[in-house]
């Protein structure tokens, strides 16, 4: 038995050390560099362009721009294709643009023997603009006057629904009923590794791009749909990547380095982002303003949650609308039997493009709900784990969204362990009566998620199993590692379900879009809980044949034999070993008269999404005077189902954590609101965590049973990232008195709140 | 452009190379395939580029390939003996602290300076956080990175 | 690779100083962990370089018979850090040193460009302006001593012209011998940062009363300043909550923090004189011992 247990993972030994290859780890001969020319302003059209001075340069070999790319608009995000056309993804991408929607726009591209070469001719391309007015915020996007930035106006979509009851009766039922505007800032990935890709034509003549993404069978698409091309003349490899969090589920480079090599008669072309580059000409986190409503009831019940989001996506629409909307579905499944109300508005603006990041709106949702539900609590005065435990889901209440019944739900568990990890009580009575500038609080936030996109998309997920002569198994799946662990958990389930041992299975790690099983790839949590249904049918499938095979050669009866650690037994009596597995499996290759190789290849198609639950507890001491926050303890409890692989699921939490600390206290994009300039985009200014900012993290988990997978696991990979802001912000005010409602929350931002409070 | 010639040794092996004067040590020694040696930031931010010279851990991607003449330079691929890996690169592999992997053998760097630099004595996670700072990990929190470090001090 | 144009590595002092007056874009090139960000970032002024790694004596850390420490400009921030004498006669540079950058830019990062490159946030800035290192600086005619106040004349910019190479601190005994001093870099984060503003303080005392402060600020006013009027206000009197308010009131003659994106005026004044009061509390109490 593996699944449960914590096997050394597939790729670790040849990432400590240094073996592992990405991208960029590969080389061709002959293989040319390009390098983006971006625009030097946030809004405007080129009025001329000149690129003789670049052309002139020694290794030099092609410059092209808007003027030379495909008149056809494409859509970028990496969401399934759709066959209803109202829901496929916004087009509004050319390859290269005259209309400069943001600082730092393409514009041009030089393609040069070596990347110094290619860096120096991009800045002797000379572009001169006509200067339009700039919007970087909601108010600015959505105004009468504002000029629009793509040729629809300025606003993409704007939707809403309302379950469980009628809003208005709800709160007309609430004794109190609290309010609040949240805003949350532009968040970059900062993924290790940068964006980068090549490409090249094969001697098919077909396309092949090497390229670091979670989505390689949806890049086939795009890349097809942009270029006009078949989408079976297209062959994406994604090797190891380092990191996405989201910002490789977008088609980016790609399209680009297909075009060049094409322009250039098939040579590779290589694109590989600079880190200034990639953190502000990839996708971002959404800057959202959310105006959040809780009635609640004195006896502690919440009668109504009205949320209202608005959504800014930046110069292009990427994922668009879906970040509002997923965060808006997923979310009504923490407090089921209150009324809840959702709108959510998507507009452009000129900053940097925002896409699918960690969470897709959840963590910024979450931050104006859970600040809204703690005021209620506060207003009545209410003990805010007590309102959360009162009003969260458990087993057998009916999701309001769906209509269906909620299987495995952990919640209250999470609740009543962290409330007892982190001292509740023990701690609220110290601080209760505090003096002085320096004070501790206690802070508490819930969260719901989702395991995949049904029923908004398509779940389709691919696994192919072969015996290998030596009795050990291959396996590949569309499912893409990124660093989550996915080859490791999904080995583990193969041999569980087989009866090998987890070592007896070689994980195929690459995807390449020719020979690959389909599966669209790695985001919305869904990598575990999607390919689980195929890894399990291609498992039973491959030992039933095994079974077969075994009973061929034997002439034992197929219903008395099975599996069991890599070896055929008898199914009454385990301990009887009927046949090697390694003996089978020659004679199933090389038996001149029986047999074949032995393979199984599923294509599942995944219709449930079961929602996972947690919350974090966390407490803050506050320097008054120093405006600083120093987190003293941090838990995060989850209920993700079974968990396959305890210390990677660990590992998940933990990062998940940091980067939740990140936006919480540290991370903003600093955008100018008059300029669009961007005055943070390097790591020196744009502040992620060094482990001098983390503090211990603890974490979790209550092991649920979901039915609907076969494993039992649930979503593990985006969740813990969620409920950190709301926490500690929940735990300043806890500690100050200061209700803060906006990330991240820097001494900047304590130093105004506290002076607005008298405090210094 | 102006090249140097150098003579250094990597991983134990001696190199004579002649070096364009402006390529960073980190170009350099991907060049002759030392590919675990990653440009995460080329500005000394991330520490992904993480190598020794000479026992001390540097950012390579900030360090002039000609400086590496007459030094000593060590690399994650070098750390381990075979199939024998570090008792850094071990404690990295138990403890879970690798994720993506694109920060790691910067790291296994970082940690192999640390402990040597530490030899005998047994530092504290504050202490293990400091000697790590120059490495950004955006997978782990790095909750599991000090925990490896810890263990890898007690062997 | 670097978008260098002209490379030179300096085989003596004198070779040194003969390429830096041969080019007027000529720029010294030290642990490199500013020139070549400045490279990459694609930066046209730092595209004729003189190398000077090749000068070992400009790494020696020394004290000579009168007490004079000197600390060669090329000696790496972790060398100066760990070096007996600095760790016993000059703790504020310790402790200054060990806030730049992460462990590898200190292996790498020297103190002398961290004064040279007349960086506004300079982490050693402080230390030098509250120790009153002098900087030996040579040229092909002579060598002189300029005193680090008034070495910076601006936000990048320093007294260093054509042909000057600045070969080592000299800290005399005097300015670092029973003095209290401390450090405290406020930064958005725990490493890997610049200062949002940084504040140093050295203390003399007898009977209880202070008899000298020198109290030092980085991102304070266009260049790293010492602080007159605060410093006077303090004389003759003890180390209460009373005096550190008069500091703190009196500060507000010396500094000129200004408005950016990274933070703002009114911030700025509220952490400096936060500070202040932190740090002159500190170092007064890291006197102790030897009052």
């Amino acid at each position: 038995m593996t699944v449960g247990k914590s096997p050394i993972r597939k790729d670790v030994r040849a990432k400590v050390t240094g073996k592992t290859r990405y991208t960029d780890d590969f080389t061709m001969p002959g293989m040319l560099e390009a390098k983006y020319v971006r625009s030097s302003i946030a809004h405007g059209r080129v009025t001329s362009i000149d690129t003789s001075a670049a052309l002139a340069i020694p290794g030099v070999e092609a410059v092209f721009t808007f003027a030379d790319v495909p008149k056809t608009l494409f859509p970028t995000a990496g969401h399934p294709y759709s066959l209803d056309p109202d829901h496929q993804d916004v087009a509004d991408r050319l390859l290269l643009t005259d209309h400069v929607r943001y600082h730092g726009d393409e514009v041009a591209i030089v393609v040069a023997r070596d990347q110094l070469t290619a860096h120096k001719a991009a800045e002797l391309v000379l572009v001169e603009y006509d200067e339009l007015p700039v919007c970087v915020t909601s108010a600015a996007a959505m105004a009468d006057e504002a000029p629009p930035i793509h040729p629809g106006g300025n606003t993409i979509k704007s939707t809403s629904f309302a379950v469980g009851g009628d809003p208005k009766e709800a709160e007309q039922a609430a004794d109190v009923v609290c309010e609040g505007v949240f805003t949350t800032p532009v968040i970059l990935h900062c993924h290790l590794e940068n964006h980068t890709a090549y490409a090249y034509m094969d001697d098919q003549n077909h396309l092949v791009i090497v390229s670091s993404t979670q989505i390689p069978h949806i890049c086939r698409r795009i890349v097809g749909q942009a270029l006009d091309m078949n989408w079976s003349t297209i062959r994406v490899i994604k090797p190891y990547i380092g990191g996405g969090f989201g910002n490789k589920q977008d088609v980016v480079l790609e399209p680009m380095v297909a075009f060049l090599t094409r322009k250039l008669g098939g040579v590779p072309v290589k694109l590989e982002l600079e880190r200034e580059e990639c953190l502000v000409s990839t996708r971002t986190r959404h800057a959202q303003t959310i105006t959040a409503r809780a009635g609640a009831q004195n006896d502690g019940l919440l009668t109504l949650l009205d949320v209202n989001v608005l959504s800014n996506t930046g110069a292009y629409a990427s994922h668009g609308h879906s970040i509002p909307m997923a965060a808006g579905s997923k979310f009504c499944h923490l407090y089921p039997r209150a009324v809840t109300q959702f709108s959510a508005t998507s507009h452009y603006a000129n900053i940097p493009a925002a896409g699918a990041m960690r969470a897709y709106g959840s963590p910024q949702l979450f931050f104006a709900v859970e600040g809204v539900v703690e005021e209620a609590a506060r207003k009545i005065g209410m003990d805010s784990v007590e309102f959360r435990l009162k009003n969260s889901a458990r087993p057998g209440d009916i999701t309001s969204k769906t209509g269906e019944m909620l299987h495995s739900v952990g919640m209250i568990e999470c609740l009543e362990k962290g409330r007892d990890a982190i001292e509740w009580q023990k701690k609220k009575k110290r601080y209760a009566d505090q003096e002085g500038t320096i004070l501790r609080g206690l802070g508490v936030a819930s969260f719901s998620y989702g395991s995949g996109t049904y029923p908004a998309c398509v779940e389709i997920a691919g696994c192919r199993l072969v015996l290998n002569q030596d009795g050990t198994v291959h396996m590949q799946v569309g499912a893409t590692e990124i660093g989550q662990g996915s080859d490791t958990v999904l080995a583990q389930m193969a041999a569980e379900t087989l009866g090998i041992d987890y070592d007896a299975v070689h994980v195929v790690s690459e995807q390449d879009t020719d020979v690959t099983p389909f599966d669209t790839g790695a985001y919305a949590s869904r990598q575990t809980y999607v390919a689980a249904p195929a890894v399990h049918d291609a498992a039973e499938q491959l030992k039933g044949k095994i079974l077969d095979h075994a009973s061929l050669m034997t002439g034992v009866d197929r219903q008395q034999l099975d599996l069991s650690a890599g070896r055929v037994v008898r199914g009454d009596q385990p301990d009887q070993v009927v046949l090697p597995l390694e003996e089978l499996a020659l004679d199933s290759y090389y038996h001149k008269d029986r047999g074949g190789q032995l393979t199984a290849e599923v294509s599942v198609k995944t219709r449930t999404n079961a929602p996972s639950y947690g919350c974090t507890f966390v407490e803050v001491e506050v320097d008054i005077a120093l405006c600083q926050v120093k987190i003293i303890e941090i838990i995060n409890l989850h209920d993700a189902g079974t968990i396959i692989h305890p210390l990677s699921a660990e590992g998940q939490v933990h990062g998940g954590m940091a980067m939740g600390i990140g936006m919480a206290l540290f991370e903003e994009l600093l955008i100018d609101d008059e300029t669009g300039w961007i005055y943070n985009g390097n790591l020196l200014d744009y502040k992620i965590p060094t482990c001098m900012d983390i503090p211990e993290l603890d974490c979790a988990f209550i092991q649920t049973h979901d039915p609907t997978s076969p494993y039992g696991n649930k979503s593990l990979g985006e969740p813990p990232i969620i409920s950190q802001g709301p926490a500690i912000r929940n735990a300043i005010w806890d500690a100050t008195g200061v209700k803060i409602q906006t990330m991240p929350m820097t001494p900047k931002v304590l130093f105004s709140h506290f002076r607005e409070a008298g405090l210094i | 452009m102006q090249s140097r010639t150098i003579s250094m040794q990597i991983n134990g092996k001696s190199y004579q190379e002649e070096v364009d004067v402006r390529k960073s040590l980190m170009e350099l020694l991907r060049e002759l395939g030392l590919t675990s040696v990653k440009q995460g930031c080329g500005v000394g931010e991330c520490g992904a580029c993480t190598v020794l010279v000479d026992d001390i851990a540097v950012d390579s991607c900030l360090y002039l390939a000609v400086w590496a003449d007459n030094k000593a330079i060590r690399t994650a691929e070098g750390e381990c003996r075979g199939e024998q890996l570090s008792p850094v690169q071990q404690a990295y592999v138990e403890e879970g602290a690798v994720q993506c992997g694109f920060c790691t053998p910067g790291l296994i760097m970082a940690s192999t300076a640390f402990l040597e630099k530490n030899q005998g004595k047994k530092p504290g996670r504050e202490e293990i956080r400091r000697g790590h700072a120059g490495n950004l990990c955006r997978c782990t929190g790095y909750q599991t990175i000090i925990s490896a470090v810890e263990k890898a001090a007690e062997k | 690779m670097f978008p260098i144009e002209k490379y030179y590595f300096a085989a003596t002092i004198e070779d040194a100083i003969a390429a830096l007056e041969a080019d007027e874009k000529a720029r010294v090139i030290a642990g490199g962990t500013d020139v070549l960000v400045r490279l990459h970032g694609g930066n046209p002024d730092y595209g004729c370089l003189v190398d000077i790694n090749g000068l070992d004596e400009l790494r020696q850390i020394s004290m000579d018979g009168e007490g004079n420490i000197f600390i060669g400009t090329l000696a790496t921030c972790s060398e100066i850090i760990e070096h007996p004498l600095v760790q016993e006669h000059l703790p504020m540079v310790v402790q200054s040193l060990e806030t730049i950058g992460g462990p590898q830019v200190r292996n790498t990062a020297t103190m002398g460009g961290n004064i040279c490159n007349g960086a506004v946030s300079a982490d050693s800035a402080c230390a030098a302006l509250v120790y009153e290192m002098d900087l030996l600086i040579r040229n092909s005619k002579r060598e002189r001593i300029q005193s680090i106040n008034g070495f910076h004349t601006g936000p990048g910019r320093t007294v260093l012209g054509r042909g000057d190479l600045f070969t080592a601190f000299c800290i005399r005994p005097q300015k670092y011998r029973n003095m209290g001093a401390s450090y405290y870099k406020y930064a958005m984060r725990g490493a890997m940062d610049i200062a949002t503003i940084g504040c140093g303080a050295g203390v003399r005392m007898a009977d209880g009363a202070v008899t000298e402060l020198k109290l030092a600020f980085t991102v304070a006013a266009p260049t790293p300043i010492r602080c007159p009027h605060a410093e006077e206000a303090v004389l003759g009197k003890p180390v209460n909550a009373e005096t550190l308010q008069q500091v703190a009131d009196a500060l507000l003659e010396d500094v000129r923090p200004r408005d950016s994106w990274r933070a703002g005026k009114e911030f700025r004044l509220h952490i400096i004189k936060t500070l202040a009061q932190k740090v002159i509390g500190q170092a007064a109490e890291n006197l102790g011992g030897t009052l």
